[in-house]
């Protein structure tokens, strides 16, 4: 690297650092127009960049940060005020600059962007040509020109440099200025004590007092003086040690163990402190503030909401608490994602909340904190709140779950649908939030570094995304467990809790929900999975006196995984498996132990969908409502599922429903004079619904076919309706009505006159041999 | 065919094989392996190399050879490969060979099968034939076993 390329990349390295800062200025400056010191800070770093940029010959970034230079000179001579419209184009100068250094960085060259529209706006603000232009009064000079960035002849970038302890002492009253020119005089004939020295000694300040004010001088030296850069490959080298001396230590500490030589013990002993103190030494170099990844985060809410015509407060809490560097990349994108999320469905409309009771204006709280060796971080807006009931719908429309599995799900459980895999390409059907959009994504990317993401909501009150994940990816804490003599290590950060059952318990406490093993832990059913069989061991005796399980959590589902032992916690180092082991699902990485033999980590989520646990899950729920029907039936409250026909509405139990289909017009062929569908390489018979029931009028000419589909006993039939409405859970109270074919009856649903559909007649009519109305499960 | 005429030689089964010196990083003896389940069977597992997990592939597996022999211990020969340590698993070390390199061929269309994938060719010695690996080719496991 020549020398000019070394200063290029310093200038770089600052001028990226000075725009972060900038953009974080700038939106103050918004929220407090007039603080000159704001603005300051803001003026030198686009002169810096000017300068700097005259110097290299960067025209086209020299002349774009000219033209906001001037804009910028304006605003400091209080010429004019700082309005939205102002920020705008002054924060696209940011951007724009960025764009340039990046181009700058990648190819040495300033690019080929074309900044004119963005230089125009610039000039014209500058013109004054603006909306709102500076109300006379509203402005009062002195406020816009603060001491320190006074004149236009400002030197621009220039930092103090630090103050002599004399002047401190003087300062503060501690020493009068003969006194310490009396000392400084005795240093400059040959004393060569320090200054403080020598005014404690001649008794003209108190000892306490020079203390202090070394420290406070100490301080005031700044981050420039007591920092510097370390390259991030360096550093990454020095993990790597530290894991391997962690490793080395941990086989020595065992080693001692065994050898109770008392020298010995005593230098291992020391060895293992030192390395602790080694080990979060060096991790702490690694660690930044979270505030790293916040900084941009306002200006995201700020953007999205003025774009989206909404007001939104965001509030940080825990700036700087610290995460590893390669976590804080990792979560970056999640983060930013949540929060727009949050600013464009969490929080409403300003007419929409005070509507509602609220402030016009949303909040928008970021929180951040260490608890149990995690960070947490939560995203907690005083939005709407997301609707469970409209979720189980959306996915019950969207054919993610069976209707059955929306009748038994738990609100809890319906939340988790918003991190669903294809609930992101959600089209407006219903008036459910996208919120789902890209949920599934960040989801993922948290789980990959180790981390979890939970929903809390309560409608009309916000949503909280709690995420948490852990320090650092290198040195985890885990249990170890064994399997047949083998170790494992599990990430402490999936761990729930360790249930250990004996004697008669362990005969017992497992259950089979048909042939699926189950644990009653505090009255809900945790699905079991036996870690020797996701392993492929043969299975040992079963008649046992211990069974141990480790309740774990993946993918929002909890499940027991039953172990041969359980030996104890320890920091483990992560170490990633080769290429070849990619298809080793089951295992998330691999670690040494003290004795130095390999034990693989357990990849909890993959041992989760390995085990099915998710699906089984569902099943089992699923078979729950089969038995729950029978109480049900008697029970007047069902879940019913709106649909339209002609200019009528009608409902179904959603019990009937095992899936909502859209099918295309044109693939609607014709078997022995019925309309049918293939369908899951199946051929499923239609029938409109207003000929069922004798409603004409309406109906799509051509649209696609809004079908309902009803299974029994393996069969389906597809009933056409107009349109999919709603899914609401009430008491029914059944008006017998005029006993028409297809309908139970009619009973005010929403306030509106409903049909209550007899599903089985309405199928009969397709097939009346097939489906016998015996299968009759109506309300 | 190559340049490089010094060869790491090892014997599998009945046949004996060769390596280019310069992608072996070290032989060492036979070592604990930490099986890993549910992976591709050429994986004989883990082993711990001075604090660095690598991975060990049974060669006699990965050359659709006959299993070893119950109770016979394996040597590791640590090969170099852009994706890290790679130890393969092998029944006998041999010597460091220097062979003439007019004395390769490249195998006879009649070789068949994944040796023909694996084997560039042999060089003919004395006494027998030096197979020579494709390391490369060799540490890379068809997917879904």
């Amino acid at each position: 690297m020549s020398e000019i390329d070394e200063i290029v990349g310093e200038f770089l390295v600052e001028s990226y650092e000075n725009l972060d800062r900038y953009d974080e200025d700038l939106l103050a400056l918004e929220r407090a127009p007039s603080d000159g010191e704001v603005l300051g800070s803001i003026f030198r770093t686009i002169h810096t960049i000017k300068g700097t940029c005259g110097f290299f010959g960067f025209e086209r970034l020299e002349s774009v940060s000219h033209v906001a230079e001037n804009l910028l000179g304006k605003l400091r001579d209080g010429e004019l005020v700082v309005t939205n419209e102002i920020a705008s184009a002054l924060l696209a100068t940011g951007d724009a600059l960025r764009g340039m250094l990046g181009d700058i960085e990648a190819t040495g060259q300033e690019g080929e962007a074309d900044h004119a529209e963005l230089v125009a706006t610039l000039e014209r603000l500058h013109a004054g040509e603006s909306a709102v232009v500076a109300p006379p009064a509203a402005a009062p000079l002195a406020d816009v020109t603060p001491v320190g960035t006074g004149t236009t002849a400002d030197p621009v970038g220039d930092t103090e440099p630090p103050k002599r302890l004399g002047d401190l002492l003087v300062e503060q009253g501690v020493a009068s200025a003969d006194d310490v020119a009396l000392a400084l005089h005795a240093q400059e004939l040959g004393d060569s004590r320090p200054l403080g020295e020598i005014l404690m000694e001649q008794a003209k300040v108190p000892v306490g007092e020079v203390d202090q004010t070394l420290a406070s001088q100490a301080s005031a030296r700044g981050l420039a003086d007591s920092s510097i850069r370390v390259d991030v490959g360096l550093l990454d080298e020095l993990m790597n040690l530290v894991g391997e001396l962690v490793l080395a230590r941990n086989q020595i500490v065992q080693l001692v163990t065994e050898d109770q030589d008392s020298s010995f013990a005593s230098a291992s002993q020391r060895l293992n402190l030192i390395t602790t103190e080694l080990q979060e030494g060096v991790m702490k170099t690694r660690m930044q503030p979270i505030g790293n990844v916040w900084n941009k985060l306002p200006r995201v809410v700020r953007d999205l909401s003025l774009s989206v015509g909404k007001q939104v407060d965001l509030v940080m809490e825990g700036q700087d608490t610290e995460l590893d560097k390669t976590i804080i990349e990792a979560i970056k994108d999640p983060l930013t994602h949540l929060v727009r999320n949050a600013v464009d469905h969490g929080i409403e409309t300003s007419e929409q909340r005070v509507a509602a009771g609220k402030s016009a204006t949303g909040h928008l709280v970021l929180r951040a904190y260490h608890e149990g060796g995690q960070v947490n971080i939560e995203i907690a807006d005083d939005g709407a709140g997301i609707d469970a009931t409209k979720l189980k719908a959306k996915a019950l429309e969207k054919g993610l779950i069976s209707a059955q599995q929306a009748g038994a799900m738990s609100e809890r459980e319906a939340l988790q649908l918003i991190f669903g895999a294809g609930f992101s390409t959600a089209a407006k059907v219903t008036n459910v939030s996208g919120r789902g959009v890209g949920m599934d994504v960040v989801r993922t990317n948290i789980e990959r570094i180790g981390g979890t993401v939970d929903v809390n909501t309560e409608l009309g009150q916000g949503t909280t995304f709690k995420v948490k994940i852990p320090l650092t990816l290198a040195i985890i804490p885990a249990l170890v467990v064994s399997s047949q003599g083998d170790r494992y290590a599990i990430p402490q950060l999936n761990l729930l809790e360790l249930v250990r059952l004996e004697g008669e318990q362990a005969r017992t406490g497992i259950e089979l929900l048909h042939g699926a093993p189950v644990y009653r832990l505090r009255g809900r059913l945790l699905p079991i999975v036996r870690l020797d069989d996701e392993l492929g061991h043969t299975r040992r005796d079963d008649a046992r006196d211990v069974i141990n399980i480790v309740v774990l959590q993946a993918d929002g589902h909890q499940f027991g995984l039953v172990v041969d032992d359980i030996t104890d916690t320890q920091e483990i180092v992560v170490k990633p498996l080769g290429g070849h082991l990619k298809d080793a699902t089951l295992f998330a990485g691999a670690t040494i132990m003290g004795d130095g033999r390999i034990a693989l980590i357990l990849d909890v989520l993959g041992i989760a969908q390995r085990a099915r646990v998710v699906s089984e899950a569902r099943e089992r729920s699923a078979s729950l409502t089969d038995r729950d029907e029978a109480v049900a039936a008697n029970d007047a409250r069902r879940t019913l599922l709106l649909v339209g026909v002609a200019d009528r509405r009608a409902a179904v139990a959603l019990s009937e429903v095992s899936r909502l289909e859209t099918f295309d017009p044109a693939t609607v062929e014709w078997a022995s004079g019925k309309e049918v569908v293939q369908y899951r390489d199946e051929i499923l018979p239609l029938v409109r619904l207003g000929d069922a029931i004798g409603v004409y009028g309406g109906g799509n000419g051509e649209g696609p076919l809004e079908v309902v589909v009803h299974e029994v006993a393996g069969r389906a039939v597809g009933i056409v309706v107009d349109a999919i409405l709603d899914i609401v859970e009430q008491e029914l109270h059944l008006d017998q009505g005029d006993g028409r074919p297809g309908l139970l009856g009619s009973a005010v649903i929403q306030e509106r006159v409903t049909d209550v559909l007899d599903v089985a007649a309405i199928v009969a009519t397709v097939d009346p041999a097939r489906f016998a109305s015996d299968t009759f499960l109506g309300a | 065919m190559t340049t490089d005429n010094e060869f790491c030689t090892f014997r599998l089964d009945h046949l004996t094989f060769g390596i280019e010196v310069h992608q072996v990083q070290e032989v060492i003896r036979p070592q604990a392996l930490t099986a890993v389940p549910r992976s591709n069977p050429v994986v004989q597992g883990l082993i711990n190399l001075r604090g660095q997990i690598v991975t060990a592939i049974d060669l006699r597996r990965r050359l659709e050879l006959p299993e070893r022999p119950e109770g016979q211990e394996a040597m590791n020969v640590v090969v170099r490969t852009p994706e890290g340590e790679v130890s393969f698993l092998v029944d006998e070390i041999g010597d460091v060979v220097h062979v003439d390199e007019h004395s390769f061929e490249t195998p006879p269309d009649t070789v068949e099968g994944v040796a023909r994938e694996l084997i560039t060719g042999a060089y003919k010695l004395d006494d027998r034939l030096l197979l020579i690996l494709d390391v490369q080719r060799t540490v890379q496991l068809p997917t879904a076993a």
